[in-house]
């Protein structure tokens, strides 16, 4: 009996698991392909890509498009996406604002959504959603792991950020964490390529550390000019300021500046040591941060979809929660509004073998999670 | 019934057959895309009142365009949080209080504009056009309180009185009596007194001058006429994306508005109509060929600029007849 | 407000005046011969900047990179004055608008396809690294005030050409009466493509400069060719002496008002709601500037006599 029912439970489990993979899943990745902001869109399609491809998943299907980081346009993706392709899970977009047009609509249709990077506070909080999962961070979470380390030696701040709702929750998070006093602090304009007026003000606050919060193109306008400008004020910021894919446009000018991340390429874990080779050898280049974001949503999708069918959401979701997954990023866990609670270290921009690299010197928050996570009650 | 009449018949009813063969081929994304063919279109219509009939080459229209998105989207905002606006007045979601919310404020907005922009004319007023929708545009992405530049998300799609405007079917058949309407006005605006003096203005504004008619208040009347119709187009646009940001405010977005009248035909009735439609199949196509469509889109435009000077329409009714 | 913060943003300002006007010449020079409008004047900076860092990664020297800049961005611009731009002339300001917005979309698109969608990178060229001393106890970048000096240069060349020279006649003819100088036997036609190619460089030269002050990447020519508009519509269009005013003025007011408005305003509010709607005003004021300008002067403060 016992052995007929252990035989049972075997071909039940192999049947409801073969069964779970035989359901395909139909994935729409939305992200940036074109226009100044493709290299994060390009970095997320492939790291996303890639763990579809180690894992060999035939019944996975992924249909990409192009937002051209375009809200409106994301949005109409999304709607035929939706409605034509029928896919069952979105994923792929960078930007909060793009986020935040595509997903009330897209979980009020009942699909699901996986971030692989934009996690802005509306949607981790009170207006939380049981079928939106954030598979890179809370969007303050880098912020405060600065404002933590300034805690540390830094007496007198000079703040920056860019003058969008995303910047302001930058600066909300440093101050959120930093006990000590702000010198100035400062909104740039958006896409902003000279910041000449900012350095003399840095130069004039008497302050003794700056933080920077500027993405993409403005971070490399900014790093180049103040490395000319003979301040020798140290510079610290999320690590969007210093990721992979703008160190070598910033060149030099980045060495020794301190940078908060979940993720460093040097991070010593398993996963980590297969990743980052796998990914230089696919595309023979260095991964970014937003590649092991994207990495970690597909593989979060494929781990839930190898246990429940993707049609079952309720089940989907609980497994999706689960996060059972190896992340490149070591510890991964959901926490109760399904943004991650994860480990955060503190970095510095390092040559390493003639290539600009981030190497991690401590972990300055251990399981952290977020500060809307108590506001969440779906 | 000239050639022109006739096909501008067969492209209004063929806009409006498209997304019922779409629904019954269980295409229903198609009907979006008409849907935003209905609203581009008339938001060329209405900058075709100040540039095809005014001949006022404005490089600013996106202004009224994301004017009259920004009402919809703080309107149906505070309906929904049901905090007070300015001045104590409520939000509201139904779609009529948007639209005239939208072309009062779109046309203040035009009143101011064209009253300083119209003081000069040719590329002046083309560059100045220009930067008062890059002020309106800088206003939107750096004040927070509408989202910034991050832009503000309408949950749910305004109403229309007995119709449930979030199927989208009902929301094309919205746009396009909307459009239709659009059209009407402009064809009446060009038969009118009004529009034989815009004319005369655009063609000798010396000469009109000189019996009599003053062309300032002409040109500032069409400018804002201009202005409202397109800010109605961007209220529908806001609804249509259930979103509002200040792309729609940009620089882009104002070439895009006259690159639908060109494509179309320049000084055509239903040239936007035409352009519109051409614009968004371009985009639909090239965009799920290439990732590069832009650069072809480019070719196209630079083609029909320099080679095919009517359009759509004049390719195939043939040049405009004057008289 | 210290005075070394005050000399180091006025500094600021002028560098910026600078660069407008290197890219204000070349559009208010072609808009005064060939009466033309061109909004691609924006991806010729572009194409010097990518010529500029392609060039000085291949051979390690920015000079050769600039050089580099000057004869790609010249060799744009007279491909597309042959082949497109010759054929707007006579064209209504419209469809002159409309070609030059479709070559942005194909320059951008085009460029995107050669280089790839990750920013390029220029370095400053040891020489001029760091920064200097000022009187009065400021610093500044060394590079900064290398551009600010390129540029006192490149504006006195152009006065010295346009007066001075046999072309410079051609241009000041053309700028008078275009039909004229082709009845009196003036090969128009390599005048114009000459003219747009000089504009072209001088766009090219200003892309390939603050490409080392910046990311080189697609797009990095629209912000600044809207600013360059401003500053020509200021300075009144066609006119040289009105671009290199109307440039130092947009480039002064703009920085010194993302300085002081905020100062101000912190006066009456918090800090952070200061730097919000400081920043805010700031962004538009040079465009209200304008505005008032036009109001007053609706032909530019120094109107092309035409």
């Amino acid at each position: 009996m016992k052995t007929f029912l252990k035989a049972a439970t075997l071909a039940l489990s192999l049947g409801a698991s073969t069964l779970a993979m035989a359901e395909p899943v139909k994935i729409g990745l939305i992200t940036t392909l074109s226009g100044g902001g493709a290299g994060l869109g390009v970095d997320t399609r492939d790291g996303f890509m890639l763990a579809i491809k180690q894992s060999g998943n035939k019944d996975v299907t992924v249909i990409t498009e192009d937002d051209a980081q375009k809200p409106e346009l994301a949005v109409q993706i999304a709607d035929k996406m939706i409605q034509s392709d029928e896919v069952d899970i979105l994923t792929g977009i960078v930007w909060s604002n793009l986020l935040m047009a595509v997903v009330p609509g897209a979980v009020a249709q009942g699909k699901i959504y996986v971030s692989t990077n934009a996690a802005p506070a509306a949607l981790a909080g009170e207006k939380c959603d049981p079928l939106y999962f954030n598979a890179a961070y809370q969007n303050d979470n880098l912020h405060e792991a600065m404002g933590e380390y300034a805690n540390k030696g830094y007496k007198k701040m000079f703040i920056m950020a860019p003058n969008y709702p995303a910047g302001k929750d930058s600066l909300t998070g440093f101050k959120r964490y930093f006990k000590g006093a702000v010198a100035n602090e400062v909104y740039t304009q958006v896409g902003q390529t000279d910041y000449a007026a900012e350095i003399a003000q840095i130069r004039a606050s008497g302050a003794d550390g700056v933080f920077a919060f500027l993405p993409g193109g403005m971070g490399i306008a900014f790093m180049k000019q103040y490395a000319q400008s003979g301040v020798k004020i140290p510079v610290m910021g999320p690590g969007f300021s210093f990721s992979q894919d703008v160190l070598p446009a910033i060149g030099d000018a980045a060495l020794g500046a301190k940078a908060s991340g979940q993720w460093a390429k040097d991070l010593d874990n398993a996963a980590n040591k297969k990743f980052v080779p796998a990914f230089e050898k696919e595309y023979g280049r260095l991964p970014s941060i937003y590649a092991v974001q994207a990495y970690d949503a597909a593989q979060l999708i494929l781990s839930a979809a190898s246990k429940a069918s993707v049609k079952d959401t309720a089940a989907f979701t609980a497994e999706l929660k689960k996060a059972d997954i190896q992340s490149p990023r070591g510890k991964f866990k959901f926490n109760t509004n399904r943004h991650p609670i994860q480990d955060i270290y503190v970095t510095e921009v390092v040559k390493d073998g003639g290539v600009l690299t981030n190497k991690i010197i401590e972990k300055i928050f251990t399981d952290h999670g977020d500060a809307y996570a108590q506001a969440c009650k779906k | 019934m000239t050639r022109e009449n006739i096909l501008n018949l067969v492209l209004a009813l063929a806009l409006l057959a498209v997304p019922f063969i779409a629904q019954a081929a269980g295409q229903p994304f198609t009907i979006t895309l008409a849907t935003r063919i209905a609203i581009l279109a008339l938001a060329a219509t209405g900058l075709n009142i100040a540039l095809g009939l005014g001949g006022l080459v404005s490089f600013g229209h996106a202004a009224f365009f994301g004017v009259g998105g920004y009402v919809a989207g703080i309107l149906s905002s505070h309906a929904f949080s049901g905090d007070p606006m300015l001045f104590g007045l409520s939000g509201s979601k139904q779609m009529l209080v948007v639209w005239l919310v939208a072309m009062m404020t779109a046309g203040v907005l035009g009143l101011a504009i064209g009253a300083i922009s119209l003081r000069t004319s040719g590329v002046y007023f083309i560059m100045i056009t220009l930067a008062f929708a890059q002020m309106v545009y800088y206003f939107a992405i750096s004040w927070p309180a509408y989202g910034g530049e991050d832009g503000l998300s309408i949950v749910v799609r305004n109403q229309f009185p007995g119709v449930n405007t979030m199927r989208p079917m009902n929301f094309f058949l919205i746009c396009y009596g909307v459009l239709l309407v659009g059209i009407l006005l402009s064809a009446l605006i060009r038969s009118s007194r009004f529009g034989a003096a815009l004319q005369a203005v655009r063609q000798n504004d010396v000469r009109v001058a000189s019996i009599g008619i003053s062309p300032m208040p002409i040109r500032l009347t069409a400018f804002v006429l201009s202005a409202m119709l397109t800010a109605v187009a961007g209220a529908l646009y806001a609804d249509l994306n259930r979103f509002v940001s200040p792309s729609m405010l940009s620089w882009h977005m104002s070439g895009e508005l006259i690159v639908l009248i060109i494509l179309g035909g320049t000084g055509r009735l239903m040239g936007p109509v035409a352009g519109a439609a051409l614009y968004v199949i371009f985009e639909y196509l090239l965009g799920g060929l290439t990732e590069r469509w832009q650069f072809f889109l480019g070719l196209i435009l630079l083609a029909t600029v320099l080679f095919a000077r009517g359009g759509l329409i004049g390719l195939v009714a043939g040049k405009v007849r004057h008289g | 407000m210290t005075f070394a913060l005050a000399i180091e943003q006025l500094l600021n300002g002028v560098q910026l005046g600078v660069m407008l006007f290197l890219m204000a010449a070349g559009l208010t020079l072609i808009f005064g011969v060939m009466g033309l409008i061109n909004l691609a004047h924006g991806s010729l900076y572009m194409v010097g900047a990518f010529a500029c860092a392609t060039v000085a990664a291949f051979t390690g020297s920015f000079w050769l990179g600039l050089v580099a800049s000057l004869a790609a961005s010249a060799a744009a611009g007279a491909l597309i004055e042959i082949t497109v731009i010759r054929r707007l002339y006579a064209r209504d300001h419209l469809d002159q608008v409309l070609a030059t917005f479709a070559l942005i979309l194909i320059f951008s698109e085009g460029m995107r396809w050669l280089f790839g969608s990750f920013p390029l990178y220029l370095d400053i060229p040891p020489l001029l690294e760091g920064a200097v001393a000022l009187p009065g106890g400021a610093q500044y970048p060394l590079y900064r005030l290398a551009i600010i000096l390129a540029g006192a240069l490149v504006a006195l060349g152009l006065y010295g050409l346009i007066s001075r020279t046999r072309l410079g006649m051609r241009i000041r003819a053309g700028e008078s009466d275009r039909e004229m100088i082709a009845a009196l036997g003036v090969d128009i036609r390599t005048l114009y493509t000459l003219v747009f190619a000089l504009g072209a460089a001088l766009a090219g030269f200003a892309g390939g400069m603050v490409g080392a002050l910046q990311s080189v990447q697609v797009g990095m020519g629209e912000p600044v060719l809207i600013l360059a508009f401003v500053v020509i519509v200021i300075g009144g269009i066609g006119s040289i002496k009105g671009a290199l005013i109307g440039a130092l003025l947009v480039g002064v007011v703009d920085t010194m008002g993302r300085l002081l408005l905020p100062q101000v305003l912190s006066l009456m509010v918090p800090p952070a709601q200061a730097g919000l709607i400081g920043g805010a005003l700031a962004s538009m004021l040079i465009y209200i500037l304008m505005a008032v300008i036009l109001a007053v002067k609706p032909r530019g403060l120094f109107p092309a006599q035409a």
